[in-house]
């Protein structure tokens, strides 16, 4: 392999953790291998915003169950709720501490719903044709929600408003934006990033960014 | 196209306003570009991390073994504060290209021409203005130019010396942030009255080219197709959501 | 190591969107020509469009090319650390120019 052309000068990126009140030495520690800290949070899309009116919405639920289960917009409103402070991390190396969401748990919508014994994964579908892939196992357990509420205010549409998927101990790409449903499977099955090189599960601290990692 | 990457090596640096600089790189391997063309550059830190940025070229392509880009400085950007404040003539560039096939005007597509620049947009137009005053000075040519104010008009004195030579090139300036006392230009965001008054003297054969930020591009896009022009002849670049 | 996505400009904060104009050079490094101007045809709707004026969303885990017409997906593109993966399924065909003789 070739020698790569260093430019003088050039530093590239600096941690920016924000006034986060943490010591440095907490920030390393809850900082995943490869990646550096921002207060931001970087609007990423594989595609324009999708703006689907609240009263066409739907959230369902179908695939391996018995029977499929759906909520409209103020039936999904109406679920128990909470709020979440996690740490989120993307693929493209932003890892952002404390981001504070409101939404309901996974085990929360599965609570109605009977699982065929053969269930194993669910694919995420979202507005827009994006998909992504997980094990239940990384879905139950109080490991994931749908989010509806970022920092306050309610989800904006460039961040996925409504409603995303958001599954705090993988990459970001798995936290589906602009959620619609769960396909529940007895099989994996590659999302939109799993199907052109990313890592079929994407654990962040295992860093399992790309297939073959 | 060269696809490698190879070494430019920067010649002479100018600010154009407080916010915009000019870099002059040279190049020995280039081998010439088109105006409207841009080539990417990459800058590699010490532990490998790089990033790629693509620039359009500002000059004219009757330079031989030298291109300049034009570079606004973003507030919080990886690559622009870097190359504003680290970079001085003498160091080394990796750069690619040239790259566009479909952004181009040269002399032998004709005229007459209308190009439409928002802010920094106004850089890849900027190449064919200036090979346009070398190779093709009595094609008809109005370029219609938003800025936020007067003093961040890039290339403004250059512009200004072009139009004074009387030879079928013709500057409208628009400024929608705040105007100096005495403005005789336009004084709001492009639309499509406006795009109807620059229009006008260069008629319905006319090509157009629009750069700047992706909602000015597609108001002047939309705005001229519904003025009669062929859309094949309307040529768009769209840079995002900064600029004016 | 890693490359980052080539930007028209630094905006750190906005989702972007530009033309493939934008990603001509790596579009050239993996299809071996520029292919700004040529003509491909989205499988879903058939337009024919000069890939230099498909839409990109390039702040991402890739870069997904878009049709002008209908907004489906054309083109995805991943770099790896030691590859590039290119999903063309979403172009019937893409028409590659070949280099003419330099004298």
């Amino acid at each position: 392999m070739t020698e790569r052309f260093v430019t003088r000068g050039f530093v590239g990126r600096r941690d920016d953790p924000g006034g986060t009140g943490l010591s440095g030495d907490e920030r390393r520690r809850r900082t995943p291998p490869g990646q550096y800290l921002t207060s931001d949070f970087p609007v990423l899309s594989a595609g324009p915003t999708p703006r689907t009116p609240l009263d066409r919405w739907s959230l369902r639920i179908e695939g391996l169950v018995r029977e499929p289960v759906q909520w409209s917009w103020a039936e999904f409103l109406a679920l128990p709720a909470r709020e979440w402070v996690v740490d989120i991390s993307c693929v493209t190396k932003w890892t952002h501490l404390d981001m504070r969401w409101k939404g309901v748990s996974i085990d929360t919508l599965l609570e109605g719903v009977e699982l065929d014994p053969k269930a194993a994964f669910a694919i995420a579908w979202s507005d827009g044709g994006y998909t992504t892939n997980l094990p239940l196992g990384d879905l139950l357990n109080n490991q994931a929600f749908v989010a509806y509420e970022y920092d306050g205010q309610p989800l904006a549409p460039e961040h996925g408003g409504p409603a995303r998927l958001v599954v705090p101990a993988r990459y970001f790409w798995k936290s589906a934006k602009w959620l619609r449903g769960l396909r529940i499977q007895d099989h994996d099955e590659p999302g939109f990033w799993e199907s052109l090189g990313y890592h079929i599960r994407g654990d962040q601290w295992l860093e399992e960014r790309y297939s073959g990692d | 196209m060269a696809i490698g990457w190879q070494l430019a090596t920067v010649g002479s640096i100018h600010d154009e306003t407080p916010t915009v600089r000019t870099f002059t790189l040279g190049l020995p391997g280039w081998s010439g570009h088109r105006p409207g063309q841009h080539l990417d550059l990459r800058l590699t830190a010490e532990d490998g991390y790089s990033v790629e940025r693509s620039y359009s070229i500002a000059s004219e392509p009757e330079r031989p073994g030298e291109v300049d880009i034009t570079v606004e400085r973003i507030e919080g950007g990886e690559i622009s504060p870097f190359l504003h404040e680290v970079v001085v003539p003498g160091d080394r560039l990796e750069v690619r290209g040239p790259i566009g096939g479909y952004f181009v005007w040269e002399a032998a597509l004709g005229g007459p021409l209308l190009l439409v620049a928002g802010g920094s947009g106004v850089v890849p137009l900027m190449a064919m203005v200036r090979h346009r005053a070398r190779s093709a000075p009595s094609v008809p040519t109005r370029l219609l130019f938003s800025s936020r104010t007067f003093d961040e008009i890039i290339y403004r004195d250059e512009l200004d010396g072009l139009a004074s030579a009387r030879n079928g090139f013709e500057v409208l300036h628009t400024l929608t942030r705040g105007q100096p006392p005495g403005w005789t230009g336009y004084s709001r965001r492009i639309d499509e009255a406006m795009l109807a008054e620059a229009l006008e003297p260069l008629g319905a054969e006319a090509r157009a080219y629009a750069c700047g930020p992706t909602a000015l591009v597609e108001v002047v896009a939309n705005g001229l197709v519904r003025l009669g022009l062929p859309p094949d002849r309307v040529r768009t670049e769209r840079f995002g959501p900064t600029g004016t | 190591m890693e490359e980052r996505i080539a930007l028209m400009r630094d905006d750190p904060a906005v989702d972007l969107t530009v033309d493939a104009n934008a990603v001509g050079g790596m579009l050239a490094a993996v299809f071996g020509a520029d292919v700004t101007a040529s003509p491909s045809q989205c499988a879903t709707c058939r337009t024919v469009s000069m890939v230099g004026t498909m839409r990109v969303y390039m702040r991402g885990p890739g870069v997904v090319v878009r049709c002008p017409a209908c907004a489906e997906v054309v083109l995805r593109i991943v770099q790896t650390p030691e590859a590039t993966l290119v999903d063309v399924s979403g172009a019937s065909w893409i028409r590659i120019p070949r280099q003419a003789a330099t004298g």
